[in-house]
């Protein structure tokens, strides 16, 4: 204990962290709210709150065409994320960083653009079976469309991907991998680069899934060399509603749109149009500017907590606490143990539904999740419905902890 | 007097008995939970042979088996659930439906929801299942009313 507590030390100091965001100051149900929920959405800093408020009391216009002072000034300030996002995600150029709702519509985007272009009968596109519904819906339906198969990588008891099994399903039909980076059900660290280089010798593109990795992993598509990347500024301590799409530029300029309207037209009149260049090809109509802008700010944030390893350093480390703890509560079994993990724990327990388990926590003001977590195929692999997942970021603690699985413990020992 | 025995309290007094139980837990969501829980346990288990999909309730996040039988104009109920805060909700509802006649049934006013506050209690996901079994159990006293006319 006195060794994970200076290991936490020295990199974070969470409680400062907390401070910085007004509502983990409240009392849910009359206690402290322990908020382990961040795998769904991670709450905002007062930076990010601010930046929204300022943006419609100060600058509020539509960007890019207007020609007064406040639409220059919007206009700046929604570039600016993108140079900034161009930065934290070690893109070539500007002109690769699209904005999107979020992760679900990036990938919905490549889905159809690229899909419509590339897909046809015959082809193969692989998922996997560790993956979030909004990467593997939209493929179903590109897949149905075009007459093409969708298969899925299996994964182990762990929760690790079969690298092996990867391999076999892969051919010469294969145009697509879309694989997530990180699991949300279960917090697996997938082995990416690996599987981009595998994909790749085998001629197909990757995207990959990262709305569950970008708060605690650095991303640096060049060096994974992934085609496209996915994620969210909601899960990232931004607001919702907007999400990025990286492409690589040839792939990007190879794909027609994916929806028509203002902002994405170079040229229009009643016979045909010309589309603009990128990025504003793939962002008709005007954007969340507001949310955009107030994005800068939850990337200004994420830096200054210093290097990604030492947040994800910290979450392990309330991870492992959890973990250690929660396996001595008995018929409790913890689902997905991979070697890499982001701290993310789930769990079941024998003769208490997962639902209820979520009810009488939240009772207690401790915020959990329950449920399928948007991966039913996943909970089928496991032969389970549902599970209860705890998930952490910077802001939480030891302490809480501690007081989750207390309050775990209690609820076990009066309902089990 | 055996018949006599087994007719329940009317719809109305069962909903106020319910409402006063309610009262002595006061506001603290633990107390009300567990005690939710607490019915759902004392609800007598369903046989297997009725948790089948046909009796499963549409539009409940849970599992939920509804079982209906007709005993002259009365309707029994008997539920189960795989969750006990679900299974104490369906037991709140039998408990002021099983055994009422059809026209009670079809024409009852559930106040006691409201009045105790379910909907803040249960959150919206799961008031949206308590209506569906409402709903549920209200379409079975109006088959049972078609059949019978």
């Amino acid at each position: 204990m006195s060794q994970l507590t200076e290991h936490i030390d020295s990199f974070l100091n969470a409680e400062k962290v907390r401070q910085l965001f007004p509502v983990l100051g409240q009392k849910v149900n009359g206690k402290e709210l322990i908020y382990f929920d961040n795998a769904a959405t991670t709450q905002k800093p007062q930076n990010v709150i601010d930046a929204i408020s300022d943006y419609y009391a100060q600058y509020n216009a539509n960007i890019h065409r207007g020609l007064h002072s406040l639409a220059e000034k919007a206009t700046a300030a929604y570039e600016n994320t993108r140079k900034t996002i161009r930065e934290f995600i070690q893109a070539n150029e500007v002109e690769e960083v699209i904005f999107t709702s979020g992760t679900t519509e990036s990938i919905n985007l490549v889905a159809s653009a690229f899909g419509r272009k590339f897909i046809n009968p015959g082809d193969e596109v692989i998922i996997s079976e560790l993956e979030h519904h909004s990467n593997i819906v939209p493929w179903q339906m590109i897949c149905e469309e075009k007459g093409a198969d969708l298969k899925a990588i299996p994964v182990d008891e762990k929760g690790d991907l079969d690298i092996h099994a990867f391999r076999n399903l892969l051919s010469e039909n294969t145009k697509i991998v879309a694989i997530n980076h990180v699991s949300n059900s279960l917090g697996t660290i997938n082995p990416v680069k690996n599987i981009i280089e595998i994909a790749h010798q085998a001629g197909a593109v990757v995207l990959l899934d990262g709305a569950q990795a970008s708060a605690h992993i650095d991303i640096d598509v060049k060096d994974l060399n992934c085609d496209f990347y996915a994620f969210s500024a909601h899960k990232l301590f931004g607001p919702t509603g907007v999400g990025v799409l990286y492409g690589k530029r040839d792939l990007l300029e190879s794909m027609s749109p994916y929806q028509g309207g203002g902002e994405m037209i170079k040229e229009v009149s009643l016979e045909k149009t010309t589309y603009a260049d990128l990025p504003y090809k793939f962002e008709a109509g005007t954007p969340n500017i507001a949310d955009v802008v107030a994005f800068d700010e939850a990337i200004r944030f994420v830096k200054s907590l210093g290097k990604k390893e030492n947040i994800l350093g910290y979450e392990r480390s309330l991870l492992d606490f959890a973990t250690e703890l929660l396996k001595q509560i008995p018929g409790l079994k913890i689902i997905g143990e991979a070697n890499e993990k982001i701290g993310v724990v789930s769990f079941i327990v024998e003769g208490l539904h997962h639902f209820d388990i979520g009810m009488m926590l939240d009772a207690k003001g401790i915020a959990v999740r329950t449920g399928h977590h948007c991966t039913q195929p996943l909970m089928q692999s496991f032969g389970i419905d549902g599970t209860v997942r705890a998930s952490f970021s910077i802001y939480n603690t030891l302490d809480e902890v501690s007081i989750f699985v207390e309050s775990l413990k209690e609820i076990v020992e009066k309902w089990r | 007097m055996e018949i006599r025995a087994n007719i329940p309290a009317s719809v109305a007094n069962i909903q106020d008995e319910i409402i006063e139980e309610f009262s002595f837990l006061g506001d603290d969501r633990e107390s009300i939970i567990y005690y939710i829980m607490e019915l759902g346990q004392k609800l007598p288990e369903l046989d297997e042979k009725f948790k089948a999909d046909e009796n499963i309730i549409k539009g409940c996040q849970s599992k939920v088996w509804l079982t209906t039988e007709l005993t002259g104009d009365r309707v029994i109920f008997k539920a189960d659930s795989n969750t006990d805060v679900t299974k104490g909700l369906i037991g709140l509802l039998i408990r002021v439906l099983s055994g009422q006649t059809i026209d009670d049934i079809l024409s009852a006013d559930l106040y006691f929801i409201e009045r105790i506050g379910m909907g803040q209690i249960i959150g919206s996901q799961r008031s949206n299942g308590l209506v569906a079994m409402i709903k549920q159990m209200k379409l079975y006293a109006l088959a049972y009313k078609s059949k019978l006319s």
